[in-house]
């Protein structure tokens, strides 16, 4: 089938359009026998007594970023999310919803990143369904993908494990995704060459479960940051986190872009980072095993689990002085001056 | 190294601390207002008050832009954001400032259409891309903003934009510290002056102030140990009785600021009587555009006529952009004037005191 056109009303139809556009297009790039099938819904092996399911829709702009683009940020988000609850990812089914007008050539685009990540990922895309909206309806393309995952006994993990004196973990640079997609944005012209975090965690993630037991609670700092998620672990507790700046990881362009534009990183999107919280007897081997992966050279511990401040992080910033890292409310806007 | 580290270390910053603390001892009750919003936010991003001996209090004033915009304006850019045809281009901040009835955020999911812009080079830009538009930027800010903005009006004129207006809401800072101190309502000893309006003005303006009034001034940069040494000059000055206008930040300002950007200024704008939420009419507080390239403007261009301000008289923003009040003292602090629901302009920008005080301290938890 040829790509060089654009997505028309016919492709959403469930006619012939529709037909051709699944199997020349669809099916060619997600190898699933199940998905093959064309039926009304996948049957699947659930390969573990307990399942974990998460959904996930996605709406960015510009598709095509630094770094990534809206079919890898697709599979990786929620391979990422059952990644995190301890769990294998196995099964995805992806919903689009496309305008009509779109091109056809990056259609396949996504659809190729999205084949190529899960691929990588050992997850198995086996159910779809693809709708077009009349011009205006929809901003060029939304992905929503569902997954499932298999969670072994051993795996299963709860913050209601986290004690005072854990440490708290991080694989990597953060704010990476944030800015790449902002520098991406015409209206910015930044010449910043940061390039999205965008990954699929798993890997990374199963290493690090296979080396230790002393994972007590993962979560992804997708919206909102890392400030964001460790409010949400903290929120009711008895015990606060204390961060530490200076070990924060930040690119050295990052922290320049986000002093020009007013951010603070802990506030910024990531999409291939993961935050453990970590007994410390095996923090030091949690941290030499993510950096013997690719997706975890730059991992460092950032803060600790406290005493002082129940309920709230707090960071001791890089001049000395502690201070709240309050949750991100509302959008981050850059300032005036 | 980042050119920023060296300004935030640890090591230093307790040097300086030290010595705050040896000037500080013996001093009765010190009052020191930091004028810029960045000022205030800096203060609180990086805990300094933690670090004062407990006779320093640092109050903030009223420098940031968007907190000192009044009502009125922000009534008039939501009246100018319904007409039909009109692009409103603005900083980030201005959004959510709430006015009278709505504020550009709400206008904006009603279906008006505003843009974020970074540069007010970017509004013009956006203006040459749509022809069918009218952009009307929103020129908001102090001496800091006031230069990019006077050069892209500047600009304007060079490619006979016919479809590009500017809001002018230019405020000048040394007016207000005057007003401040003229009021006699707050007893100041010193003031760190703001960092990058004084890039552009230099210290100059600041003389008089001290002629006037006696009050230490100290040009201090926005890191931490550029604020530490700044109220450690200042503190100097005070045991020495000898106000002066003092440049800590002089890897930037220099003593007679920037000339090119005050000439682009003085070439486009003039000063005028100018109203502040929370200080009011304060005389060549603000800035207008001269007869040449009276065309921009946009009240010119779109005269509407919006009802007079109506500030929710329980919100303390005017007080608190005095430094007469802090955000605690406001009732609607913390319960019904949050972050997510803003009710006065201090909670709103991020440099806002409210918001500063409220992200990064415990005081309404």
């Amino acid at each position: 089938m040829s790509t060089d056109g654009n997505v028309t009303l016919a492709h959403g139809s469930g006619g012939k359009a529709s037909h051709e556009l699944i199997k020349k297009l669809v099916l060619k790039y997600f190898k699933s026998s199940e998905l093959a099938r064309l039926c009304d819904g996948a049957i699947i092996e659930p390969k573990s007594e307990r399942l974990v399911m998460t959904t996930d829709s996605f709406v960015i702009k510009p598709l095509f970023f630094p770094g990534g683009d809206i079919g890898k940020l697709a599979v990786s988000g929620t391979v990422n999310d059952l990644a995190v609850m301890g769990a294998k990812p196995l099964y995805l089914s992806c919903g689009f919803v496309v305008e009509e007008g779109f091109l056809l050539g990056d259609l396949e685009r996504i659809i190729r990143s999205m084949a190529e990540v899960a691929q990588a990922a050992g997850v198995e895309i086996v159910t779809g369904d693809l709708k077009v909206t009349e011009h205006g309806a929809c901003d060029g393309i939304f992905v929503n993908t569902t997954g499932i995952g298999a969670l072994t006994k051993e795996r299963d993990m709860s913050s209601r494990s986290i004690e005072i004196g854990d440490h708290v973990l991080i694989n990597g640079t953060i704010g990476d995704h944030a800015l790449a997609v902002l520098s991406a944005r015409q209206a910015f012209n930044f010449e910043a060459k940061i390039e999205s975090d965008c990954a699929a965690l798993f890997s990374l993630i199963d290493l690090v479960m296979q080396a230790s037991r002393g994972v007590k609670f993962m979560r992804d700092p997708t919206r909102g940051g890392v400030a964001t998620v460790l409010n949400e672990i903290v929120e009711g507790k008895n015990f606060g986190i204390q961060l530490e700046e200076s070990s924060i990881p930040v690119r050295r362009d990052a922290k320049a872009l986000c002093e020009i534009l007013g951010f603070e990183p802990i506030y910024l999107a990531n999409e291939g980072k993961v935050l453990i919280v970590a007994d410390p007897k095996d923090s030091r081997l949690i941290l030499d095993v993510m950096r013997s992966h690719p997706l975890g050279e730059k991992a460092a511990k950032i803060g600790e689990v406290v005493a002082d401040s129940k309920g709230k992080v707090t960071l001791r910033s890089s001049a000395g002085g502690l201070r709240i890292a309050d949750m991100l409310i509302g959008e981050p806007i850059p300032r005036i001056c | 190294m980042n050119l920023f580290e060296p300004f935030r270390d640890k090591q230093l910053a307790e040097r300086l601390v030290a010595s705050i603390k040896e000037r500080a001892r013996g001093l009765a009750d010190v009052n020191l207002m930091e004028v810029c919003g960045t000022h205030t936010m800096s203060i609180y991003r990086f805990g300094l008050k933690n670090f004062l001996p407990p006779n320093i209090r640092l109050l903030s004033g009223p420098g940031c832009p968007v907190c000192v915009t009044p009502v009125s304006a922000i009534d008039y850019a939501c009246a100018l954001s319904r007409l039909e045809g009109v692009t409103i281009a603005t900083f980030g901040d201005m959004l959510r400032v709430p006015g009278s009835a709505s504020s550009l955020e709400k206008e904006r999911a009603s279906g008006a259409r505003i843009e974020i812009v970074y540069s007010p080079l970017d509004a013009l830009d956006l203006a040459s891309k749509n022809a069918d538009r009218t952009v009307v930027f929103l020129g908001v800010g102090f001496e800091t903003t006031a230069p990019a903005v006077a050069l892209t009006i500047k600009r304007a004129k060079e490619r006979g934009a016919r479809n590009f207006f500017v809001f002018v809401l230019h405020k000048l800072i040394p007016p207000a510290m005057e007003a401040l101190l003229s009021s006699g309502e707050i007893k100041l000893h010193g003031f760190i002056c703001p960092a990058h309006v004084s890039a552009v003005i230099g210290a100059r303006p600041y003389e008089k102030l001290i002629e006037k009034f006696h009050v230490p001034c100290v040009i201090a940069g926005f890191e931490p140990l550029d604020i530490l040494g700044g109220i450690d000059m200042l503190l100097g000055q005070i045991r020495s009785g000898k106000p002066s206008v003092e440049i800590e930040y002089s890897r930037v300002v220099r003593r007679e600021g920037n000339t090119s950007a005050r000439a682009v200024i003085d070439e486009v704008f003039e000063a005028r009587s100018s109203d502040w939420r929370g200080l009011g009419a304060i005389p060549a507080s603000g800035l207008a555009l001269k007869r040449a390239y009276r065309e921009f403007d946009a009240e010119s261009r779109f005269p509407i006529s919006v009802p007079g301000e109506k500030d929710n008289p329980e919100c303390l923003c005017g007080a608190v952009l005095r430094g007469v009040k802090t955000p605690t003292d406001c009732p609607l602090f913390g319960s019904v004037c949050t972050p997510e629901h803003p009710r006065g302009a201090c909670m709103v920008s991020s440099e806002g005191t409210c918001s500063a005080w409220y992200k990064y301290t415990d005081d309404h938890r």
